[in-house]
């Protein structure tokens, strides 16, 4: 079972009370950008078995969106944090090494 | 004039707990800066109480307000009352970047009482309902089995269930089947 705590109600909620929103922070290609940019961005995302970053949805609760870390193989949650961020602040990148030395996500390690 | 009435028409059902449509309740949906001056007074003008902390419920003798999120306020007015309230209440908050609207039709809520309230509860929500976790005041969005719903317990040990009025009768079904006279588990 994953446990996520919403950032913005506080309210430790339950996988069930959420919706999964896929990868975090994708940048947008969107007019202007080459085709390959467009379908990288549209299709591509990452399916690590380890550290990840994503968007949840407390759906069943206050609404609002937001960001995890976690690791997918041991459902692990390094932290939670705001949605209002192109990428994890530090406090989670430390959380992050503290617990995965090493660990590395797309650009981000 | 129409003669308005509650989705249910005042169900009941007792077993280890009891389930009780609690009829037709004037409900107002806020958004805007829970931090403002003016829509902390707005909500005091037309409820009588203070904007509530994260996750409570603010009640008087006719209403209340309930934390529906960092920008959601929902406000509990007397049935009869709502639309003037409601009028009193954007205009009170005009040039504000704030919305209220009437959402009384669309709910349905509900009372649950007595000695297997929290374990009822318990069946049917992902949320820890020991009388350590969950005390009086507190107030809780979340899903009742498949349906969406919110909730709060008041001094007198009485949940207050608020869900969508079209899965009334699912949410009555539901809580009814969860206080079964057989089914005590007794975990609470
Ligand atoms: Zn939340």
């Amino acid at each position: 079972m994953l446990i996520l705590e919403c950032p913005y109600c506080g309210v430790k909620a339950e996988e069930s009370e959420l919706h999964a929103g896929g990868e975090a922070h994708l940048k947008r290609f969107g007019p202007g950008s080459s085709d390959a940019e467009f379908h990288d961005y549209l299709f591509m995302r990452k399916n690590p078995r380890g550290v990840h970053f994503e968007r949840w949805r407390h759906i069943n609760g206050c609404g609002k969106w937001f960001h995890a870390a976690r690791c997918t193989t041991t459902l692990e949650v390094f932290g939670t944090y705001s949605a209002q961020t192109l990428e994890p602040p530090q406090a989670i990148r430390d959380a992050v090494s503290a617990k995965r030395p090493g660990w590395s996500w797309r650009d981000l390690k | 004039m129409s003669d308005p009435v509650s989705a249910l028409n005042g169900a009941a059902f007792s077993g280890i707990a009891t389930v009780e449509e609690a009829g037709l309740a004037g409900m107002i949906t806020l958004r805007g800066d829970l931090g403002s001056k003016g829509l902390g007074a707005a909500v005091k003008a037309a409820t009588g109480v203070d904007i509530p902390t994260a996750n409570k419920v603010a009640l008087s003798d006719e209403g209340g307000a309930a934390w529906m999120s960092p920008d959601e306020l929902l406000l509990m007015v007397p049935y009869t009352e709502v639309e003037g309230k409601l009028a009193a209440l954007t205009e009170a908050l005009a040039g504000e970047h704030a919305l209220a609207v009437n959402v009384s039709d669309a709910r349905a809520v509900f009372r649950l009482s007595g000695d297997g309230a929290r374990e009822t509860l318990a069946k049917v929500c992902p949320v820890d309902l020991s009388a350590e976790a969950f005390v009086a005041g507190q107030f809780r969005r979340t899903r009742m089995a498949q349906v969406a719903a919110a909730f709060w317990l008041d001094e007198g040990g009485v949940f207050t269930i608020v869900c969508f009025r079209s899965v009334a009768d699912y949410v009555f079904n539901l809580l009814s089947n969860a206080a079964h006279p057989h089914s005590k588990v007794g975990v609470y």
